[in-house]
């Protein structure tokens, strides 16, 4: 018999394995660097680390339920684009248009100030919502597999994203750009709360970087309770068995789609920071595939399976953050540019391998095919 | 419902086939009438237009080819793209008659290591091939400096992807030779049999005495070794190699298995359904840019054609037990 300790520490053997990893490599890097320890540093990492870890975490719910969403980062894109044009912030408001097919359609006023750029942010996320209902309606309704049909959707929002954006472009609010991507101080004096931030008992996090925070935050707002409802019990069973979820008298379906939803709300926090973050919206295509690509990366670093059924998004925040470190690790310890991505590759490639240890365990050949 | 004769029933295997087929008339008439009224002409008509279309999807058709050998037992190839960037970039840099073989071989290695890594490691075939792609990445980008090589392609490699004999580009002979070998495998060859069983149960193909693991391999290897030729025809059409040659054949290639009613899960589909979905998705580019369609247009339309085809005849079944 196994105590409780031990059934939970081995079902989370992979997020505390990418924890681990990353404490150590982490640590590392900032003994090596120069201004090791310091806010700065924390702040620029934070913000390098943000986007890949909302899209990665967009990626661990349908990973969770055995399929794959190829859409995650063309939808991030998307919300990028859009919010070039709804975060400007400028005071008398913005006015919005599209041009299609010759013809002027005027969209009415995107209000300016502090109110206004509330509503632009509520409304980016609502599209990346939107979506993630998509994907989840075109793969539950439309009985496509989430791979093909996220691969066609997320044409469509790459698409979109270039009509936006065809070249890079637009503005985003410059307080609204200091206020995040900088510390907790910063955020602080910028919205003008806790005595703009010279408050004596908000020194100590002063210097925290408001990334993080963020990214701690939806981590426990959304992902947490999500985890524990109906409906994420639900995905894991489907990773498990879809077949014995849906003979349990599980909501499969509606499961299924608030799962994508979910996915797509993450995904559009992604593209809201990284709009933030650049002060810009680009279509860019191939970023938006090597988010995708990356985003798998770090899902399978993370800890969950690609099979479905087992690992979660804090794993996958863990792997984001192993796969950045190892950036990191170029600039302090002085490697060749040009080497880069080989070593890059040569690390992936090894920690996606070390899953074979498995087989190593495995006694009858048939418990290999899964 | 009333039972139709025999010879009017479509087989699950024929039906995606002949409605990939009529979509691919639609695209046609379309165009041709679009052409006709904006234009007066109806190049889409012409066979000189139809063959230079035909000559750039053989590049396409050659690597989708590979990939649905290994979409059939349901894995899937992600390494595609600096595969064959990686044969094209090494087949220019020695030149000479060793350049094909060259090219072949470095396809073939790529193609083994994934399967190896697939079928020994049982790594999930997505994320190794993603890895060793990451990997050819790093040492194309080590080996050419990050920029374009200056190496050009050899006359072999030039006469082969952009030259004609008796009127017809010998690519469209390249993409025949290989889909030929492909067919022949798949339909003539106990490893063909075994491909559909190990797409259908790859427990059930182990039980049966067949060794799952080798075909795997196999498998990834025609897979490498199609991306390998793509990759030198594509350089000598080109006449040189260059940075993320192979970016454009990945989705695509998926896209036309997919559309010509390979099941993505494997284990069903014909080669005839790869060969229209590649056939469909170079004539649907060329229509669109025909109509001047901006690329923000174009993807919208690519994704909504794919979902579209397949709520027509992909739609899976419900898992309820």
């Amino acid at each position: 018999m196994h105590s409780d300790l031990t059934i939970r520490l081995r079902q989370n053997f992979g997020l505390l394995t990418a924890v681990v990893l990353f404490s150590v490599a982490y640590l590392l890097y900032h003994v090596a660097h120069p201004k090791g320890f310091s806010s700065a540093v924390l702040i620029q990492n934070a913000n390098e680390v943000f986007t890949l870890a909302m899209v990665s975490m967009a990626q661990t719910v349908p990973v969770l339920m055995g399929g794959l969403d190829l859409s995650v980062g063309a939808l991030m894109t998307m919300v990028d684009c859009f919010a070039s044009y709804l975060l400007v912030g400028a005071a008398g408001g913005t006015p919005l248009a599209i041009d299609l097919f010759g013809l002027h359609i005027a969209l009415g006023t995107m209000p300016g100030g502090p109110s206004g750029i509330m509503l632009g942010i509520v409304i980016c996320l609502a599209i990346g919502t939107l979506g993630g209902l998509l994907n989840g309606i075109v793969v539950v309704y439309g009985r496509i597999q989430p791979i093909i049909a996220t691969l066609a959707t997320g044409a469509i929002y790459i698409g979109i994203a270039l009509f936006l954006r065809p070249q890079p472009g637009g503005k985003i609010d410059e307080d609204l750009n200091w206020a995040l991507t900088n510390a907790l101080g910063d955020f602080a004096s910028t919205v003008h709360i806790f005595d703009d931030g010279a408050a004596p008992w908000f020194a100590p996090f002063a210097g925290v970087p408001t990334a993080f925070v963020l990214l701690a935050l939806i981590a426990l707002v959304v992902w947490v309770p999500f985890r524990r409802s109906v409906a994420g019990r639900t995905i894991y069973a489907i990773g498990s068995a879809e077949g014995a979820a849906f003979m349990s008298g599980l909501a499969v379906d509606r499961a299924k789609i608030i799962a994508f939803t979910l996915g797509g709300f993450l995904a559009g926090c992604g593209g809201v920071f990284l709009a933030i973050q650049t002060a810009s919206g680009n279509a860019d295509i191939p970023q938006a595939g090597a988010y995708t690509l990356n985003s798998i990366a770090s899902v399978v670093i993370g800890g969950t399976s690609l099979l479905g059924g087992t690992g979660g998004a804090i794993g996958s925040i863990f792997g984001t953050l192993i796969l950045r470190v190892i950036s990191f690790f170029f600039r302090v310890f002085d490697i060749a540019p040009l080497l880069q991505p080989l070593f890059e590759g040569m690390i992936l490639l090894a920690a996606v391998s070390i899953g074979a240890l498995r087989m190593l365990r495995v006694r009858n050949t048939l418990e290999s095919f899964r | 419902m009333i039972a139709l004769p025999r010879a009017l029933t479509l087989s699950r295997d024929d039906r995606p086939i002949v409605i990939a087929a009529l979509f691919l008339v639609a695209i046609l008439i379309a165009g041709t009438v679009y052409t006709w009224v904006r234009f007066g002409t109806a190049p889409l008509l012409s066979p000189t237009y139809l063959l230079l279309q035909l000559q750039i999807g053989a590049f396409l058709g050659i690597v989708a080819a590979g990939m649905m050998v290994v979409i059939l037992i349901s894995q899937i190839d992600l390494s595609t793209p600096w595969t064959l960037t990686a044969a094209a970039m090494m087949a220019t840099a020695v030149g000479g008659p060793w350049a094909i073989p060259l090219s072949l071989a470095i396809g073939l290695a790529i193609g083994i290591v994934n399967g190896v890594g697939v079928a020994y490691l049982r790594v999930p075939s997505m994320i190794f091939t993603l890895g060793v792609n990451a990997v050819m990445r790093g040492l194309m980008v080590a080996h050419t400096g990050g920029y374009a090589p200056q190496t050009g392609a050899t006359p072999l490699m030039r006469t082969l992807a952009a030259e004609r004999s008796f009127g017809i580009p010998n690519a469209l002979f390249v993409w025949l030779g290989v889909s030929l070998v492909i067919v022949l495998i798949l339909q003539r060859t106990a490893l063909g049999r075994y491909i559909y069983a190990i797409g259908n149960k790859e427990a059930a193909a182990y039980l049966a005495g067949v060794n799952t693991k080798f075909v795997t391999v196999v498998c990834f290897a025609l897979c490498g070794l199609t991306a390998g030729i793509a990759g030198a025809l594509l350089a000598g059409y080109s006449q040189k190699a260059y940075q993320g040659m192979g970016d454009a054949y990945l989705l695509p290639s998926i896209a036309a298995v997919v559309i010509g009613g390979t099941n993505i899960l494997g284990g069903r589909g014909r080669y005839l359904g790869t060969l229209i979905g590649v056939i469909l998705i170079v004539l649907l580019n060329s229509v669109l840019s025909i109509m001047d369609m901006p690329e923000a247009g174009r993807q919208v339309i690519y994704g909504s054609v794919i979902i579209l085809m397949l709520l027509v005849y992909g739609r899976g079944e419900r898992v309820t037990s």
